[in-house]
């Protein structure tokens, strides 16, 4: 395979880079290093032309930047078109993106436009002896990994965030930055206003108190909300609490919420339902707190606490705050 | 105004199970139903046509028993259902449906508005909706999980994005992929069923769609391929079992220990 070099598309999430892209350039770096090619990064929004530094800093040889005003929301067809152009002008072997909600809104929409097959949700890529990349994802609520090959020219994914390290950061690193210029799309869809901002992301937590049925009333998340603090995590909470209204669907732990992979998982009240199971089965640490002996949670615990969260979280808490 | 659903037969993800000879599931495993959040999506339609009176069209690609959604979606009040079947659109990746789904949607004729679930629970891509988007040349409101206000030519919605919540209003033709939040589906009356149990479902080959390039439909036309299916490496876990009094004071102890605690 003639390799023409890795594409990263940077999302931008509340006036950053989302993490995923150090990640996305982690790999892309490797990748490169290994097949003699070049990574670029495609960095879209208003305002952004200082953040190319950066991803130089962490691996980029050629940041593509369009900076422009009407670029300030993220719109699925505008940026598709400047991508579009920027991928038939450089040619890229692979474009990555990261399997965010915006990731997942506009790689379909780029790997149509150019034909590439798209395998999204990655949560492995391994080059293989031919040149091809192999990607893995999980597949049948995370049960099975699925390793998937692409035949057009172009490979694209989209990889889920924390699956791949991120690059070092290295401030002494030279790349290009390129100014290019904007095409602009009126899509039809105006922004009328923001909704809440979203609460910090259990994706990215390093500890997570995840609340199951156990519990008996959304007062309770209090409870749990006392022992996260005290832990220095964030509140998770399995589907059916979510479902009832008692919390918002950000904290959804699983395959269907959000897949978390941090040092330490405690679950209180879960019984490990595949569902469940999938979306934490990657954690550091794993602690499971329930009355009941025999559910499944308790099979992949590294720590199985059988009692009363009632009983024993307030004991934690008690015992952290001495800490 | 004229609505295009999109709905697609998954077997039951709960129980279905997976042939490792053939890197496919096992149909005859498990029953087979209409994909959840395809039910948001015609619950939508279901009541943009109660306000505004619209046409509903449903649309399916897959095997001959698929029929089943089509009535699914009759019975909730479509007023055409169209199942595309052939052996050449079989094994299609996302690529190659979304060009099949595309070309059955320019023989139906004008939209206004598709509306799809944001992903499927078997092939879990969510890339079929944003890639008909592309290929229809329509804009997309991806992740809708309200729909505050709908008019004849346009909607008020709130979509999901990385960064938060967006309210935000689209003109059509649109596609709008659906999330969970979107509504709760209602169950069909018996009456309804039975009307869609005797309803004519459209049945369309390739031949149908008029002018495809067969090379894009199904295997032929799908740029990716699943080489072998593995387990997932399972983690290596303590299994320490803490119980009695000083459970707690225990677990403390072993995250202390283990560097898990912060400070
Ligand atoms: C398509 C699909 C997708 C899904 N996606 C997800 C998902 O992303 N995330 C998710 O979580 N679920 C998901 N589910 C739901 C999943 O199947 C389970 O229903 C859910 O995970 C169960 O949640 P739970 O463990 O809180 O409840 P339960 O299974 O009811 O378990 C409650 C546990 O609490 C224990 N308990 C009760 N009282 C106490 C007490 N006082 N002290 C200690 N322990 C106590 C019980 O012993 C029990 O084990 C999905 C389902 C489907 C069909």
């Amino acid at each position: 395979m003639e390799n023409k070099g890795i594409l990263i598309y940077v999302e931008r999430e509340g006036g950053r880079v989302h993490p995923i892209c150090y990640e996305l350039l982690g790999k892309g770096r490797d990748l490169a290093d290994k097949t003699d090619s070049k990574v670029s990064c495609a960095v879209l929004g208003s305002g952004i032309t200082e953040t190319a530094q950066e991803l130089v800093a962490y691996g980029a040889d050629t940041v593509y930047v369009y900076d422009d005003e009407s670029l300030a929301t993220f719109d699925s067809l505008a940026h598709k078109q400047n991508l579009v152009s920027l991928i038939s002008e450089v040619q890229p072997a692979i474009v990555m993106f990261g399997s965010t909600l915006t990731g997942k809104a506009l790689a379909p929409r780029v790997a149509t436009a150019v034909e590439a097959g798209l395998t999204s949700n990655c949560t492995a890529l391994e080059l293989q002896e031919d040149g091809s990349l192999l990607q893995v994802r999980p597949a049948f609520t995370g049960n099975f990994l699925a390793h998937v090959k692409t035949s057009s020219d172009i490979t694209m994914v989209t990889v889920r965030y924390r699956a791949l390290e991120a690059g070092q950061k290295d401030e002494g690193r030279k790349g290009e930055i390129v100014k290019k210029g904007v095409e602009k799309v009126d899509s039809g869809v105006k922004v009328l206003g923001k909704g809440e901002a979203k609460p910090a992301s259990i994706a990215g937590a390093d500890i997570v108190v995840c609340a199951g049925r156990g519990l008996r009333n959304a007062d309770d998340f209090e409870l749990v909300q006392q022992l996260a603090d005290a832990l220095g995590g964030v509140v998770g909470a399995t589907r059916p609490l979510v479902d009832d209204g008692w919390i918002s669907k950000d904290h959804q732990v699983g395959f269907s919420g959000t897949i978390v992979k941090p040092k330490l998982y405690v679950g209180v009240g879960v019984s490990g339902s595949p569902q469940h199971l999938a979306g934490i089965r990657d954690s550091g640490t794993i602690v499971a707190i329930n009355s009941d002996p025999s559910v499944a949670l308790f099979r992949i615990a590294d720590y199985a606490v059988v009692g009363d969260l009632y009983q024993v979280i307030p004991q934690m808490i008690e015992l952290l705050k001495k800490k | 105004m004229h609505i295009i659903v999109l709905a697609k037969q998954v077997p039951d993800i709960e129980k279905v199970k997976f042939l490792r000879e053939t890197n496919r599931v096992d149909r005859k495993s498990a029953d087979s139903e209409i994909n959840p959040f395809d039910l948001n999506a015609l619950e939508a339609a279901q009541q943009m046509k109660e306000q505004l009176g619209a046409t509903v069209t449903v649309i399916s690609m897959g095997p001959q028993s698929a029929e089943a959604v089509l009535r699914e979606g009759i019975a909730r009040d479509a007023d055409r259902g169209i199942l595309l079947y052939d052996d050449s659109f079989a094994g299609a990746d996302t690529l190659a449906t979304s060009y099949t789904l595309a070309a059955a949607i320019r023989k139906v004729g004008d939209f206004d508005l598709i509306l799809c679930g944001e992903t499927t629970v078997d092939g879990d891509t969510g890339q079929v909706g944003p890639g008909l988007a592309e290929r229809l040349g329509v804009s997309l409101l991806p992740f809708v999980s309200e729909l505050t206000k709908v008019s004849t030519d346009k909607v008020t919605a709130v979509t999901e994005t990385s960064a938060g919540s967006l309210s935000v209003e689209a003109s059509f033709p649109l596609l709008i992929t659906g999330t969970k939040e979107l509504n709760t589906p209602r169950l069909p009356t018996l009456k309804e069923k039975l009307r869609a149990r005797k309803a004519e479902v459209e049945k369309w080959t390739a031949a149908d769609l008029g002018d495809v390039d067969p090379v894009k439909l199904g295997i032929a036309g799908s740029a990716t391929w699943v080489e072998s299916i593995a387990l997932p490496p399972e983690k290596k876990r303590k299994g320490e079992v803490l119980q009695g009094e000083d459970a707690a004071s225990q677990l403390v102890a072993a995250l202390d220990k283990a560097g898990l605690l912060k400070g």
